[in-house]
């Protein structure tokens, strides 16, 4: 199922929720939109659903298949929308939570007793949950209840399924395996997924295309990777990962940093104009002696060697703090100790240069 | 599902029950034994004539009947205005919710009068009712009236929070699934708010057996036909009677307990079932 939405825009009183989005979803694309809380994200989601309406505007479409769907209200778009919350009828058995969206349609569409029972129950199967048909939503973990909630939303055949947070209220153990287990579904029913997260992970490791939102406008579409190594603004980088950020200005078409030269800017641009560069933690090399002329001094003020990596802290001489990542054999060849003088190298750069416009 | 309640931080189990049932005792039981004691001065077949008596079973027809239509009544209604003080935000909002507490708040006696000013066969709609052959007080319907006013505030306080704590995710899941407006409300939000519903029920239906000063304002209080039980124990107790109304009283202790603890167990098996308890 493609869709399509064009110049959607949405505001809340004053509140502009919304500003001309147009993005276009590919028949059975898992796509994440992905930004911080009140970047529009849940918004636009809501809109493809039809929970809510985008601000009227001749210009403005949301196109299932290319068929329009300004009119049709939410029941009729055959969308699988599942809350972040789960949203679960707590008064209803989980089996009858699956078959709600199979026994309100009209008599004459409505499948049988023995089909309803069937479909249930292959779905059941599905989430992995057979035999959990009798309990109630308050007798399950939170991991199973939004389970349970694809698996309402899936009963009704949808044409794209809408999940909005779906793993955000779960503890990180289970969100992750959550994660691989819905790839995997989608890989099995191809249904176009649209996802909304504010995990900058999840959306990496799951989505095969990642739209990054801020301020109620889209910062960048690609795929994972090509958001993830050639960011097309500021915010993206810095909101994918953890990232150096370091102030200098523009000399000779190249950003300058205290008196090194780092990254090459593309475009040539008047020197003098202030340019801020981005380096990755694991971009960044640490050297005993100073190697060339783009070597930084820094102090090491804190060592953590929890985890894969090694994080390094250090302190440069104007007191800004940078954080490098380097791999223990590296870390015990260098034998780091707290207050060392050592110099550092940016390898990889990323610069832009605010308000500059050509 | 835990057995017990963990401790809690704050010592005092012994000490809360022990002054609930001293409390609960003193004031409740043992007036309510003493009721008994009385009762039991009569013989058997003393105590079975005066509450079969054909005047005292059609005063406890009246009671019980009165009070579960009333009860009904409120039950329908009190949840629309519940629903509409909650859902919508309107000019007087405030002022109405405020109005909801009033027959908590009015000496039953006052309100027995201002209803009869309203309802009497002189009142402001009872006197153009009175040609159709309605007659709105000195009538069963009258008390229903009298009833369903005093009770109202038990099934809008009740509801209330269960509708502010009502899960709009769930309607939109519901609709987002293909239900109507309507098999949303039926299929969710009734059931959702049903042991609220039930409570109030039996609240509203509680305070309208035991209620006496609005209603013999407007019962016009005849003898098997508008007499309701609570005034013929009061009649009884005027005769120097005390044995013959604490019989009648009794038996309506018994009862009510009866209906109170047969809702009581439809909640608690209602919220096991679905693992709420």
């Amino acid at each position: 199922m493609s869709i399509e939405i064009q110049n959607i825009s949405k505001s809340f009183g004053s509140f502009s929720a919304l500003k001309n989005i147009s993005i276009k979803i590919e028949n059975g694309e898992l796509i994440s939109l992905l930004g911080p809380s009140g970047s529009g994200k849940t918004t636009l989601l809501r809109v493809i659903a039809g929970m809510e309406s985008p601000d009227p505007n001749p210009d403005s479409h949301v196109l299932f298949f290319g068929e329009d769907v300004a009119n049709k209200p939410v029941g009729d778009r055959k969308v699988g929308f599942v809350f972040q919350h789960y949203a679960l009828f707590k008064h209803m058995s989980v089996f009858e939570n699956i078959a709600f969206g199979l026994r309100v349609r009209p008599r004459s569409q409505r499948p049988s007793e023995n089909a309803i029972r069937d479909k249930v129950h292959s779905l059941l199967s599905l989430i992995q949950l057979e035999g959990f048909g009798t309990r109630f939503p308050k007798q399950l973990s939170g991991g199973q209840r939004q389970r349970v909630a694809l698996a309402r939303a899936l009963a009704i055949e949808p044409q794209v399924l809408l999940l909005d947070e779906p793993f955000g209220a779960l503890d990180a153990k289970v969100r992750k395996g959550l994660r691989d287990w819905l790839r995997g579904l989608h890989n099995e029913l191809n249904t176009t997924t649209i996802l909304v997260t504010h995990d900058q992970e999840e959306a990496l490791e799951v989505s095969d295309r990642v739209v990054v939102m801020n301020q109620a406008k889209i910062e960048q579409v690609g795929a994972p990777d090509d958001v993830f190594h050639h960011p097309a603004s500021e915010f993206v980088i810095d909101f994918l990962g953890n990232v150096n950020v370091f102030h200098g200005r523009v000399n000779q078409g190249q950003a300058v940093l205290e008196n090194i030269q780092v990254g090459a800017s593309d475009i040539s641009i008047p020197a003098g104009e202030k340019a801020n560069v981005y380096v990755r933690p694991n971009d960044i090399s640490i050297d005993r002696v100073p190697t060339g002329k783009s070597s930084i001094a820094a102090k090491v003020t804190r060592i953590n060697r929890a985890g894969v990596h090694a994080k390094i802290t250090l302190m440069l001489h104007n007191q800004e703090e940078i954080r490098v990542d380097i791999t223990m054999e590296h870390l015990l060849e260098l034998n780091l100790q707290l207050e060392d003088l050592v110099f550092v190298h940016p390898n990889k750069a990323r610069v832009f240069v605010p308000d500059y416009t050509i | 599902m835990m057995k017990k309640r963990s401790t809690a931080s704050l010592p005092g189990f012994r000490i809360t029950m022990g002054y609930t049932l001293f409390y609960l005792s003193l004031i409740v039981l043992i007036p309510l034994a003493a009721l008994f004691l009385k009762a039991a001065t009569m013989d058997g077949a003393e105590f079975y004539a005066t509450i079969t008596s054909k005047r005292v079973l059609a005063a406890y027809r009246l009671t019980f009947g009165a009070s579960f239509i009333a009860a009904c009544i409120n039950t329908v209604f009190g949840a629309v205005v519940a629903w509409s003080i909650v859902r919508y935000r309107f000019v007087g909002r405030q002022l109405l919710d405020a109005i909801i507490d009033l027959p908590f708040a009015m000496p039953t006696a006052v309100s027995g009068i201002a209803l009869m000013a309203i309802y009497g066969p002189n009142g402001l709609i009872g006197k153009h009712l009175i040609p159709y052959g309605i007659k709105t007080a000195i009538s069963p319907l009258g008390i229903v009236i009298a009833l369903t006013f005093i009770g109202l505030p038990f099934v809008v306080r009740t509801l209330q929070p269960a509708l502010e704590e009502l899960d709009g995710e769930a309607e939109q899941a519901a609709a987002s699934l293909g239900a109507s407006r309507w098999q949303t409300f039926w299929r969710i939000i009734v059931p959702s708010l049903l042991p609220s519903l039930l409570t109030g029920f039996t609240l509203a239906f509680a305070r309208a057996l035991g209620e006496y000063g609005s209603v013999v304002f407007v019962a016009g209080n005849l003898p098997m036909k508008t007499e309701i039980a609570s005034l013929l124990i009061i009649s009884k107790l005027d005769d120097a009677d005390v044995p013959g109304a604490s019989a009648i009283a009794a038996v309506m202790l018994v009862a009510t307990l009866l209906i109170l603890l047969s809702v009581q167990g439809i909640q608690w098996w209602s919220q096991r079932r679905t693992g709420r308890a």
